[in-house]
């Protein structure tokens, strides 16, 4: 991706190599949302582009390259768990006989395959959370953008999802870019961190995360984890120290 | 199985869908005693201000109750007995006929019935299809619906006679009548309704690649259909009223416009007449409602939006 001028994002120049799990975070206005929408191609940056997989943008929109995960599950109230996971594939034109057999494989990832015939609203905010992740990735893309997925859930919660994301993402291999606003979430999940800040958006600091993996609750308790959420929140920090040092 | 919350079991939908029986032969019971508490105060009413009662039920009151007051809307010829009325539909619809009225009624309510059937049908076809070309252009939303309004203001009573000058004087006149007056609901419910789903949902789509008529199909349509519902219920009752209004400047036979029309100018010789075909003509609009609303309660099971009325 190369450079890109608005008032939201300015000069954004940011690669991101297969298989990577780069979180963006930054206070609210840095424009981090609208990078993850412009990477989706669901809005169209006014000067500059973004590759996708060697594809502009859109082309990769066409070809269902990525899939998303919203703040809100968005599931439809009017279809079972199990359908909901379906949409996509439908859309696409896969057959019945295959859109079961993947929507089984993606509600057993997530863990939710004893509630494929339950509605939405018969679950809790997390485990639509999880059907939403399952939808995301029932056609199997190469990459997965996610706008503050576990921002809506309480922190117990919020923790057990991280793992269970980890989890996922080292058994499919996708790579995610993960839009947080949660320093302690994208220093446990990523490979590395790109900070934001706002007015006007831009990426002030890249941090990569050199926990070692599985990361698990040991991880959440090591002396270099706490050494990172400090360099991220100081990164955070840094432009307003530097407008006020003026 | 990871516990990060508990899921409601599933049985607390059935008793939902248990519970609403109950509260549906609850409403039954209230409605009959309803009925029962208005057949009392109607007959109270003639009881203080109405004409003598010389007889009630078939037999006769020696000596006969003399009202002490008197109000003239309440006089038998423009209140008949509440018997009188029950008992008009077992005696002969009209002098030497070998029919009861009951009879003729039902099968005029039969008859009506099935061109308000269709005048339904047409009506939310053709409301339906206004509604998601609205959507879809908002130019031609903001350029057609004065029109669309203005349909509706123009009194139907004028407007079937030039129907049927234009149409003919048969049984299709009655449909579109009745498709008149039943596809205005669902144009405005329509429009409501396919345009509410959440815009995430709608980029949820976009990021599918998803055509336009997989969202309308897929979304759209199946948000919309709660409100359509709604629409359905008023549409029940206006489709019977079009295609009653409808029969009348057809000069159809056999249905109910046509036996208002009989008794109307019957009037005086037999008033309770023309008070059981109001009660027929209200109890047909009663059934499509119902009809229309135990379908929603199928179509609709699922959801989490509230059913009342």
């Amino acid at each position: 991706m190369s450079g890109e001028t608005s008032t939201a994002l300015q000069a954004i120049d940011l690669a991101i190599a297969p298989g990577e799990f780069v979180s963006l975070i930054g206070p609210s206005g840095c424009g981090k949302s609208t990078l993850l929408r412009i990477i989706g191609d669901l809005t169209a940056p006014s000067v500059g582009n973004v590759t996708v997989n060697g594809k502009p943008a859109r082309q990769a929109r066409r070809d269902r390259d990525y899939g998303m995960v919203f703040q809100a599950p968005v599931l439809f109230d009017w279809r079972t768990i199990e359908q909901n996971v379906q949409l996509p594939l439908e859309i696409i034109g896969v057959g019945r006989g295959e859109r079961q057999r993947r929507a089984t494989e993606m509600l057993a990832l997530v863990e939710l395959s004893d509630f494929a015939g339950h509605h939405p609203w018969q679950l809790s905010g997390g485990m639509q959370q999880r059907a939403a992740i399952a939808r995301a990735l029932a056609f199997e893309p190469t990459l997965l953008l996610m706008d503050e997925p576990f921002g809506a859930l309480d922190e117990m919660t919020r923790e057990r999802m991280n793992d269970e994301l980890l989890r996922i993402w080292e058994r499919t291999g996708t790579t995610i870019v993960f839009v947080t606003h949660s320093i302690p979430e994208a220093v446990f999940l990523s490979s590395r961190i790109v900070v934001m800040s706002p007015r006007p958006g831009r990426i002030t600091d890249l941090v990569e995360v050199d926990l070692r993996r599985p990361r698990t609750d040991a991880t959440r308790e090591s002396e270099r984890y706490f050494e990172l959420i400090t360099q991220v929140r100081e990164a955070l920090r840094a432009p307003e120290r530097r407008s006020v040092l003026r | 199985m990871t516990a990060d919350g508990a899921a409601l079991p599933r049985r607390s939908a059935s008793r939902q869908r248990l519970g609403g029986l109950g509260s549906a032969l609850g409403s039954t019971a209230a409605f009959v005693a309803v009925v029962l508490l208005l057949a009392v105060a109607w007959e109270a009413a003639k009881w203080i201000a109405g004409d003598p009662w010389r007889e009630a039920l078939g037999m006769p009151i020696n000596p006969p109750h003399f009202p002490p007051f008197h109000i003239k809307q309440f006089s038998d010829l423009n209140l008949p007995h509440v018997w009188d009325v029950v008992g008009a539909f077992s005696r002969p619809s009209v002098r030497n006929s070998p029919f009861t009225l009951g009879a003729v009624l039902i099968d005029a309510a039969v008859f009506t019935g099935r061109s308000a059937v269709l005048g339904f049908a047409v009506g939310a076809v053709v409301g339906l299809g206004l509604a998601i070309v609205f959507v879809r252009s908002k130019l031609l939303e903001r350029a057609l619906v004065p029109y669309v309004i203005a349909t509706q203001t123009v009194p139907i009573v004028a407007l079937a006679p030039m129907l049927v000058l234009w149409v003919g004087r048969e049984w299709t006149s009655v449909v579109l009548v009745s498709a008149y007056l039943t596809f205005f609901p669902v144009t405005i419910a329509g429009i409501r309704g396919l345009s509410s789903p959440d815009p995430r949902s709608l980029e949820l789509m976009r990021s599918y690649a998803a055509s336009d008529w997989s969202v309308l199909w897929k979304v759209r349509f199946p948000a919309a259909l709660p409100y359509l519902f709604t629409a359905f219920k008023i549409s029940a009752t206006a489709s019977v009223v079009g295609a009653i209004v409808g029969e009348e400047p057809t000069g159809i036979r056999g249905g109910l416009g046509r036996a208002i029309l009989q008794f109307n100018t019957q009037y005086s010789s037999g008033p309770e007449k023309l008070w059981a075909v109001v009660m027929v003509s209200a109890a047909l609009g009663i059934v499509f409602f119902v009809i229309v609303r135990l379908t929603e309660m199928v179509v609709l099971r699922n959801r989490t939006l509230p059913t009342d009325l």
